[in-house]
């Protein structure tokens, strides 16, 4: 599988690592030309190390619909992706700018709803928004801050530009692997780390940390923090017990948690103790059978009333979904200049919204050339992909559309970049995109790139691990040779 | 410490421990046979005894051989206590305390359990099975030395170190237990013949190899210097305070990890209990008449001692997986 750039071909994409065939960019060139000098025997060995290594770290995901093997190895390209510090810059600011917004419009949804009053976002969104908790209403978390941790997907088009897909603001995963996929390549490639300078991302779990020990109801040094998650089961548990570990944070099931006086305690060997922060991996829906879904065996029953009395908090907070909706998603661009006063740093995916029956319209016609998303699924579930769907799928797609317009957004088929993935002949260019990890507190965060996920089959979009997609890590790297 | 979590790593303790008594046992067990001629009659159905394990045996095998008892305590993963199924709940204990755990206890866990898998089809003959074995038996104390070193030594600490004690005061019985049967007339000759089994001849070999399946023979011979016999080394297996693999020493372990838990005082009663079955029994008597009847009560004591650990410490969450002690 020995690579030669020169028969190395992304076409009309727009290609991270290589410009044209045997021309690498300038901030690849000396991982292209170390790629090329591997023999066909190192590269495969390389590329066994690193499956072997993934299967003894014991990196896994849970697919659902599996049964008996449910953990599965975390599939990952050898090749990293090189993005520069300077380009990286700017994406940063409008991660940040973007989440500073959001948490705006949130917590003014839950409260005086003035950007409704304004007519900046139209009220009826909000009353047909699957995702807003009435229960929430009044609510004033700290900091006036409802998504503490928001995972962005990001995608470039032919010209190389950054666009926000979509804002992930209820439990957005895939942090662990993105630390996970630079332990791995530094087992890999070790060498590499001599000729790059490549921003560190390791320091993720202490900002986690201290953006939720920032939000705790009682003034102490050391608050009580703790991971919910739904269970071994769930498709992230690697992630959930991951970070738990890095935080030093016991990992907490529904069962360990109890309410009592409003406030939660987890049950422990010397009896009941206190919890301060709850980073939970669960549900709005699941949170709290007294409130929400009364079936829930994964919640806890009192936790929301422990929560809006003020004694508990929760990250995110409920109802911080209300600004994850593929539509609302529409007008950040707004919400950004509503609130912030700024011009956006970064700009959305030109979208379509089926609510607005001019735009509807344009949707229908246009089936074929346009991706069509539901507003509040996530995971790459009950999209249509216009241009490779049949005219069958199309029909019945329209036909759904026709029923619940406020449900359904479109956009072009943005041509996703690409960079090189190796495969049995050496390599071959496959699209990718890349969600970095945002904290809001007391202070902001941004990690240094993300998780680049790409999708491994051929001129396929769909990069979600759930679809058989994969990964890369990802490098910050200074423009400046080392 | 959260209880669910507590329980988990209790587990962890217990199957890591019994990963690594199976093996011994297996290993020992094969050496024993070799040296063993063929009138001897000692058969590989003891084994399947010693792990109380008949019925679930007898389901799926028509012959006791050592083929298939091999099989049934190696590599068969509908048997509980087969050395792939105690490790394959060590690592999913492990799996689901990863929070807790050292990381790099977590992934030899992971290797140990991948390795056996990949590894223990081969391993029919005696000789691979040998190696693998032996290859169980040091991983897992790579495993336990790991933990000692880089883990604090905190509840979690305890709750595995009390787990391993029990487990291994529990299978150093049933090895007690191998030599017993091994030599007891009733089980060694035909209904009907006279006393002295056809095995005793072989007594002195009998009772080194237990010593030897427990790495116990050298500090033995340090200890009691006199030559191997069956009086001395059931003293020294049962109550020597000294051989981490004693009764008597497991059980101080035991005890002394419990007083650094809260509300101790009802396990610490049982271990009491179980202490004084220890140091009250009178050896040599034993073993003319009433070892297995006694081996039988020591071993229930141990699950009253089980059972006051989970009700103390665990009940609080009901327990998702159904595990068996």
């Amino acid at each position: 599988m020995q690579i030669d750039w020169k028969s190395y071909n992304p076409g009309a994409f727009y290609d991270e690592l290589i410009s044209s065939p045997g021309h690498p960019r300038k901030s690849g060139r000396i991982l292209a030309r170390y790629l090329a000098s591997l023999k066909s025997d190192d590269l495969q060995q390389r590329k066994t190390a690193a499956e072997l290594a993934i299967k003894a770290m014991g990196i896994s995901f849970t697919v659902y619909s599996e049964a008996g093997n449910i953990d599965r190895e975390w599939p990952f390209d050898i090749i990293p992706r090189i993005i520069t510090e300077t380009q990286w810059q700017k994406t940063s600011q409008g991660l940040e700018q973007r989440l500073r917004a959001l948490n705006c419009f949130i917590d003014d949804i839950y409260n005086d709803q003035k950007i409704l009053k304004d007519k900046v976002v139209p009220a009826e969104l909000i009353a047909k928004s699957v995702n807003f908790r009435k229960e929430c209403i009044g609510m004033k978390p700290r900091h006036g801050v409802w998504a503490h941790i928001c995972g962005t997907d990001l995608i470039r088009d032919t010209n190389g530009q950054f666009y926000v897909l979509e804002d992930n603001l209820r439990v957005p995963s895939g942090v662990s692997y993105m630390l996970e996929n630079r332990k791995v390549t530094k087992r890999v490639f070790p060498e590499l780390f001599e000729n790059y300078n490549i921003l560190p991302i390791t320091e993720y779990p202490s900002h986690l940390f201290d953006t939720l020990a920032a939000i705790s109801p009682r003034p102490l040094d050391y608050p009580e923090v703790v991971v919910l998650t739904p269970g071994i089961y769930n498709s992230a548990y690697f992630e959930h017990s991951f970070l738990a570990q890095r935080m030093g944070a016991e990992l907490v099931e529904g069962g360990d948690l109890v309410v009592e006086d409003d406030c939660v305690y987890m049950r422990t060997i010397n009896g009941l103790s206190r919890v301060d922060v709850i980073y939970r991996r669960i549900d709005d829906l699941f949170l709290d059978p007294e409130v929400f879904n009364a079936d829930s065996a994964l919640g806890v029953p009192g936790l929301m009333r422990a929560w809006l009395k003020g004694n508990v908090a929760l990250a995110n907070a409920p109802g911080a979904g209300v600004a994850d909706d593929k539509v609302i998603y529409t007008y950040v661009p707004a919400m950004i200049k509503y609130y912030l006063g700024e011009d956006p740093l970064l700009e959305n995916v030109p979208s379509y919204l089926c609510v607005d029956e001019k735009q509807c319209q344009h949707v229908l016609a246009n089936l074929d050339k346009l991706v069509v998303k539901p507003a509040n699924e996530s995971g790459g579930y009950g999209m249509l992909m216009g241009p490779q769907a049949s005219k069958k799928e199309r029909a019945e797609f329209a036909k759904k559309i026709k029923a619940n317009p406020r449900n359904y957004m479109a956009q072009p088929l943005i041509s996703l970049s690409t960079a090189p993935v190796l495969v049995d002949r050496g390599a071959e260019p496959r699209h990718i995109d890349l969600r970095p990890f945002v904290l809001q507190g007391r202070d902001t965060y941004v990690t240094p790139g993300g998780l680049t996920r790409v999708a491994m089959v051929k001129g396929s979009y769909i990069v979600n691990s759930s679809q058989g997609g994969g990964s890369k890590d990802t490098w910050i790297v200074s423009d400046e040779e080392r | 410490m959260l209880s669910r979590v507590a329980e988990r790593i209790y587990w962890l303790g217990r199957y890591l421990e019994r990963t690594e008594n199976t093996a011994r046992l297996l290993t020992v067990y094969s050496n024993l046979l070799l040296d063993l001629p063929r009138g001897a009659k000692v058969g590989w159905h003891t084994l399947v005894e010693i792990t109380g394990s008949q019925g679930e045996f007898s389901k799926s095998y028509q012959n006791i051989d050592e083929r298939s008892v091999n099989r049934f305590l190696l590599s068969d993963q509908n048997n509980y206590s087969s050395v792939i199924s105690s490790l394959a709940l060590a690592r999913e204990n492990a799996r689901t305390t990863r929070e807790i755990i050292p990381t790099e206890a977590w992934e030899q866990i992971n290797k140990l359990y991948l390795f056996t898998k990949e590894n223990m089809g081969k391993a029919t003959a005696r000789g691979p099975r040998h190696q693998l074995l032996q290859d169980i038996i040091a991983h897992c104390q790579q495993i336990t030395g790991l933990l000692a070193g880089a883990m604090s030594h905190n509840s979690g600490y305890n709750f595995l170190r009390l787990a391993r004690s029990l487990e291994r005061a529990d299978m150093t019985t049933r090895i007690v237990d191998v030599g017993s049967i091994t030599l007891l007339p009733s089980l060694t000759q035909p209904s009907g013949a006279k006393a002295e089994p056809a095995t005793r001849p072989f007594a002195n070999m009998i009772w080194m190899s237990v010593l030897h399946s427990l790495s116990a023979y050298q500090m033995y011979r340090q200890h009691v210097l006199d030559r191997v016999n069956g009086e001395d080394v059931v003293t020294f297996l049962l109550q020597d305070s000294q051989f981490p693999r004693a009764v008597g020493h497991c059980l101080g372990k035991l005890e002394s990890c419990l007083k650094y838990l809260p509300n101790n005082e009802a396990a610490l009663k049982q271990v009491s209990m179980a202490v004084a079955l220890v140091n009250d029994a009178n050896i040599a008597e034993l073993l003319d008449s009433g070892l297995l009847e006694y081996i039988d009560e020591l071993q229930v004591q141990f699950a009253n001692v089980h059972a006051c650990i989970t009700e103390t410490w665990f009940l609080p969450v009901v327990s998702e997986q159904q595990q068996s002690a």
